[in-house]
């Protein structure tokens, strides 16, 4: 009987694991959030230029950061 | 076989066919779903026995501003042969479509799908998608994502292709 009772137990946790974790996919036509300007890791050219200067002096080397775009995941 | 196992049978089975419902999609060569029943705001044009391209687009994605030329010139050079463009809008904002349209004038019917029911029935792979449908209504051919001139081009031959088909 406890095994039977510890099995159905384990099948809740499981199920509540599944359905109720915070992890979701969004689907290409949700993305229009991810898509705004505001997403844009370069959407502040200062903030962009400083950041770079701490990479580069840190990293000892320059031209290797960044990307392209925002988080629609267009084309 | 106990109470219990079967119990445990019939809930796995229960999970499989969720997720099969789940992940169901229009596929190639099965009818294309009937648009006027997805509540789609706009007019719809009369399609019967005419090769539609049914896009999906939103105001939020740039390959989908960069196909609106290369699709209006299609609708006008081949509109005359049969075929017709339906871009479908998925903005949940009226107001940005309407500010969209109003900016960019596409030369095809544009409609706005701001439930998202159709989309979410179709499940587009990525954005922009569009679906070629022959004149029977049955799907031909998926294309997701629009790279210039080469998508443009590939798209036109695919058109022309199904155009010459017979009704």
């Amino acid at each position: 009987m406890t095994r039977v009772i510890r099995l159905w137990g384990c099948l809740l946790f499981g199920s509540v694991g599944l359905f109720m974790s915070g992890c979701t996919t969004v689907h290409p036509w949700e993305r229009a959030a991810l898509a705004d300007y505001t997403m844009r890791p370069d959407r502040d050219p200062l903030a962009t230029a400083m950041t770079e200067h701490i990479y580069f002096a840190r990293e000892a080397s320059s031209g290797g950061r960044g990307v392209g775009g925002s988080g629609c995941g267009c084309n | 076989m106990s109470l219990l196992n079967k119990k445990i049978i019939a809930l796995s089975l229960s999970l499989l066919a969720l997720a099969s419902v789940a992940v169901a999609d229009v596929a190639v060569g099965s009818p294309f779903p009937n648009l006027g029943v997805f509540g789609l705001e706009g007019t719809l044009p009369d399609t019967t026995g005419r090769v539609v391209l049914v896009d999906f687009w939103a105001t939020w994605c740039a390959p989908c501003k960069a196909s609106f030329p290369a699709y209006s010139a299609m609708q006008k050079e081949l509109g005359d042969r049969g075929f017709t463009i339906i871009g479908v809008s998925i903005d949940k904002k009226p107001e940005e479509y309407a500010a969209f349209l109003k900016k960019f004038a596409p030369g095809f019917v544009t409609v706005r799908d701001g439930t998202q029911k159709l989309v979410s029935t179709v499940k587009v792979p990525g954005m922009p998608t569009c679906y070629l449908i022959d004149r029977k209504g049955v799907l031909r051919e998926i294309h997701s994502g629009f790279h210039g001139d080469a998508t443009a081009k590939e798209l036109r031959e695919k058109i022309q292709k199904l155009l010459e088909e017979q009704p």
